[in-house]
């Protein structure tokens, strides 16, 4: 076989190759929205965050609008400190609620945005005052056989 | 008798340490005269023809197989708690972080790794590599050098194909033979598969992985009895160990990446 015949098979086998690289990188996986993250901060504080996970969806009526970024726990109030990315351009009011929910019976938990009625909206930094924390199974069914041996 | 037992015993233990360390001392030097190839791409771009382009074939259909197979198999259990449209995780997830790599490493090991051995044990044992050196051509430069560098280069590229390959076989099963959403197949990876965490630590298997098998190959050609018996054995050598050492740097590789 002479070179011409062997360089453009290797070229083609090197441009496959990085075709099929971009379409890992920008398909398959999450880099294309690297880029789009760029959004404010803000934190909130739960009892209890369950199974809450870093990148874990944030979403107000549905719609996705940030991810969480940070976990934490805060040692004086001994509660857990969830730092939320919401995307540019999404705006809540100041009294908005935020609950842990869990997408369909088992599946992952995300954190759910709750808009109030406040004229003023949540800035960068800014703290949500209202947090629901996620429902344990466990708990909730401790508290309904109490309840129910309570009434016996 | 006792002693015969013990001496075969001692004799086994050194000739591992003693192929050990040549096999060290050959990749030094293999490593030493790399540069000087770089001179020369036109025997680099012949050696990618024979190890790469020549293996695309196996890769290409192994990897759509397996894609389309893992769709099948995680539909079945994926169904039971209504999460089949999961599928296009489970197989991107599996194929990027575990079986792209090794079943890339092991195709290659029985593929291209074995052709190395058996035409550098060849010229070994015809005498073309004295021949050469008879001549003042250095057969590390100019045989070594290239089939290493190429088989170094292929394997990363064959594992992004066998990948990408692999999740079209899934999304064949998944979208035209299970019926699933088009949409939601596509994005499920985009919203879960990290492209750091997932895709780049796959890729960085792949390069151990084609670094230590183009290693065993080139050295156990260079490295073979020069017999017909010995070129057979340097063959069988590279499939099994370029095999072995693919798995045990997966699980190793594996604990290190992802049991945090």
């Amino acid at each position: 076989m002479n070179t011409r015949t062997i360089e453009i098979m290797v070229g083609l086998f090197v441009a496959a190759a990085i075709a099929a690289l971009f379409m890992l990188a920008l398909k398959v996986s999450n880099l294309a929205s690297y880029g789009q993250d760029e959004g404010y901060e803000i934190k909130a504080h739960f009892d209890n965050i369950g199974g809450l996970k870093e990148r874990s969806p944030v979403s107000a009526g549905g719609v996705r609008v940030g991810k969480v970024v940070g976990i934490n726990y805060d040692n004086q109030n001994f509660e857990a400190v969830v730092t939320i990315s919401i995307q540019q351009g999404y705006q809540f009011p100041k009294d908005t609620a935020a609950s842990i929910l869990t997408a369909g019976l088992l599946g992952e938990q995300y954190i759910g945005l709750d808009p109030g009625g406040d004229e003023e909206n949540l800035q960068p930094g800014d703290e949500i005052e209202l947090t629901q924390p996620a429902l344990v199974l466990e708990q909730v069914i401790g508290q309904f056989l109490y309840s129910k041996a309570q009434g016996e | 008798m006792m002693r015969d037992k013990l001496q075969s015993l001692g004799r086994h233990t050194l000739d591992i340490f003693a192929r050990i360390g040549r096999g060290a001392e050959f990749l030094i030097h293999t490593l030493y005269v790399l540069p000087a190839i770089l001179l020369r791409p036109a025997l680099v771009i012949r050696q990618l023809y024979y190890v790469g382009v020549q293996t695309l074939v196996i890769i290409v259909v192994a990897g759509l197989f397996v894609g389309m197979v893992m769709a099948l198999q995680s539909y079945i259990v994926l169904v039971d708690f209504g999460a089949e449209e999961s599928i296009s995780l489970m197989v991107a997830l599996s194929i990027m972080r575990e079986l792209g790599p090794v079943f890339t490493g092991l195709l290659f090991a029985g593929r291209a790794g074995s052709a190395l051995t058996a035409e550098i044990g060849l010229m070994k044992s015809t005498e073309q590599l004295s021949g050469m050196e008879m001549m003042a051509v250095d057969p590390m430069k100019y045989v070594i050098a290239p089939r290493f560098l190429a088989g170094f280069i292929s394997v990363p590229l064959l594992t992004a194909i066998f990948m990408s390959v692999a999740i079209l076989g899934g999304y064949l099963v998944a979208v035209e033979l299970l019926q699933l959403y088009d949409g939601v197949f596509w994005s499920q990876l985009q919203a879960k598969v990290d492209f750091y965490e997932d895709f780049m630590n796959g890729m960085i298997k792949s390069v151990v992985f084609g670094f230590v098998i183009v290693w065993i190959a080139v050295f156990e050609g260079f490295d073979c009895l020069p017999t017909s018996e010995g070129l057979g054995q340097a063959t069988t050598r590279t499939v099994v160990h370029g095999s072995l050492a693919v798995l045990g740097l997966d699980f190793i590789l594996t604990a290190i990446m992802f049991s945090a």
